[in-house]
């Protein structure tokens, strides 16, 4: 094998390692989505019962979040190594701008990759911030004692500047889910006249859905609540 | 005939240390049947007359098959015919009155020598990195002694038709190479003769591309639609898997 350096130094090790971890977070995406829907209950038992599960976890959570943030990490620096190299390998741009259209792939989405990935980065640590190290409340379930996490989304999402931050901010995810999903497959080389266009589709409705999901969150909470 | 008067906006640049500009140009009495490269021609010809300096501009077959004809017509390379090079697009698909703005391919990998005419030596540089396949001298060998499938000489001939016009490059957000680079490799790695020096051409082509100074691939497939011979970035995908295995096989 080549030097592991010399691979991921690459332009195209260098997407490898964007499509992979992509990937990955993409596949966690869809898991917090289905936990989150439990949000959608005003009846704070069911959520919080799971987020107590998840804690038990104990040290397996501790290295799980770890190997996220290590994932998102690898993620954002080829992100930002793809953005730089672009603006080194183009320095005047072109006067008149267009677009082929035809077979083009290149769209809104396509071409604010950097800008929709900083912002959902500022984005998630402003949310970890809110909520995994937001206030600490707590409630008794069957006497087991576990924290109400419930409360604390409920009460952030009665304040409508959180609401639209999220609105907006997931909207952009959206969007880069939207280029970044079939894009993934590209990037490892998954290419296939029978399978292409599946997978382009298929990208654009996980986008949809998840975005779509996780914006009703904050917009249910705010119009059912207080 | 059908004339019509046209405002052109014109990137003229006295060498590749100065800094450019767009100038503007009307031309009037410009038939609908001429090529786009004729228009030039004329407004050329017009300069001269008030001796005024040429526009220089790359051409040589003006038939779609040198790959030397190399303009960005309104933001879009080689103009709006899919599928066709600068040299194809004919100025029936303007109307009087019309602007038109032409401007070099822009890269840092690709330095403008004059004017529209821009120096695209890297890519020679990138094909003498890998982009060949070594034959011993002696007999000439059988004509169709190794057989090849049909859709596999079809698909290596797809990528064989590039002409290396690097309307890939000149299209590209991010200038990356990757269209014409992966055009070579998946070529080759489709032809048996490509196969003994498959591993090591897609990691030494790759390698060069990148110090060249293109940049990432970020798959807008915005080379494909430019592309005046329609290669598909499905060769691009397959230049992953090259590398892919090379890279985990080398010694
Ligand atoms: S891949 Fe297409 S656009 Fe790029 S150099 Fe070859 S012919 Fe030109
Ligand atoms: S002049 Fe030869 S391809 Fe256009």
């Amino acid at each position: 094998m080549l030097p592991l350096s010399k691979i991921l130094g690459s332009s195209v090790g260098k997407k490898y390692v964007m499509a992979l971890t992509g990937l990955a977070m993409v596949f966690f995406l869809l898991e917090h989505l289905l936990g989150n829907f439990l949000l959608y209950s005003t009846d704070p038992v069911p959520y919080n019962q799971y987020g107590h599960f998840l804690i038990s976890f104990g040290n397996i959570l501790i290295v799980a979040e770890f190997v996220l943030i290590a994932i998102l990490l690898a993620h954002v620096v080829s992100g930002i190594s793809v953005a730089l190299g672009k603006k080194a390998a183009r320095p005047s741009g072109y006067r008149q701008s267009g677009d082929a259209g035809g077979a083009s792939k290149k769209t809104f989405a396509s071409t604010t990759m950097i800008y929709s990935g900083l912002l959902t980065f500022i984005f998630l640590v402003i949310h970890i911030k809110t909520f995994k190290y937001g206030p600490e409340y707590a409630m008794t379930v069957d006497g087991v004692v576990m924290r109400d996490l419930h409360k604390l989304v409920w009460e952030t999402f009665s304040n409508p500047v959180y609401v639209v931050w999220y609105v907006g901010t997931l909207l952009f995810l959206g969007f880069h889910l939207r280029h970044g999903f079939w894009s993934t497959f590209q990037s490892m080389g998954g290419n296939h006249p029978r399978y292409s266009p599946l997978i382009h589709s298929v990208g654009i409705f996980i986008a949809v859905v998840l975005a779509a999901g996780f914006i009703g969150i904050p917009i249910w909470i705010y119009f059912t609540g207080a | 005939m059908e004339t019509m008067t046209l405002n052109l906006k014109v990137w003229r640049q006295k060498d590749t240390n100065s800094t450019g500009g767009l100038v503007a140009y009307t031309l009037e009495t410009v038939s609908t049947h001429m090529s786009f490269l004729e228009m030039l021609d004329v407004l050329n010809e017009k300069l001269l007359a008030e001796d005024g300096d040429p526009i220089e501009f790359d051409n040589d077959c003006r038939e779609g098959i040198c790959g030397m004809c190399s303009l960005v017509i309104n933001g879009v390379a080689h103009g709006p015919w899919n599928g066709a090079a600068t040299c194809q697009l004919h100025m029936r698909e303007y109307k009087d009155g019309d602007t038109i703005t032409i401007e070099p391919w822009r890269a840092q990998a690709f330095p403008v020598i004059k004017d529209l005419v821009v120096d695209r030596t890297a890519f020679d540089r990138i094909i003498s990195a890998g982009g060949y396949v070594s034959m011993n001298a002696g007999g000439a060998p059988d004509a169709n002694a190794i057989p090849i499938s049909k859709s596999v000489a079809d698909e290596a001939m797809d990528a064989a038709s590039c002409i290396g016009c690097a309307a890939c490059v000149a299209a590209c957000p991010n200038a990356s190479a990757s269209l014409f680079t992966a055009a070579k490799i998946s070529q080759l790695a489709l032809l048996p003769q490509g196969h003994p020096e498959r591993a090591e051409r897609v990691l030494l082509m790759v390698e060069q591309m990148d110090s060249e100074g293109f940049g990432d691939c970020s798959n807008h497939a915005e080379c494909e639609a430019v592309c005046p011979k329609q290669i598909s970035i499905s060769h691009i995908a397959r230049m992953k898997r090259e590398y892919m295995k090379a890279a985990l096989m080398a010694k």
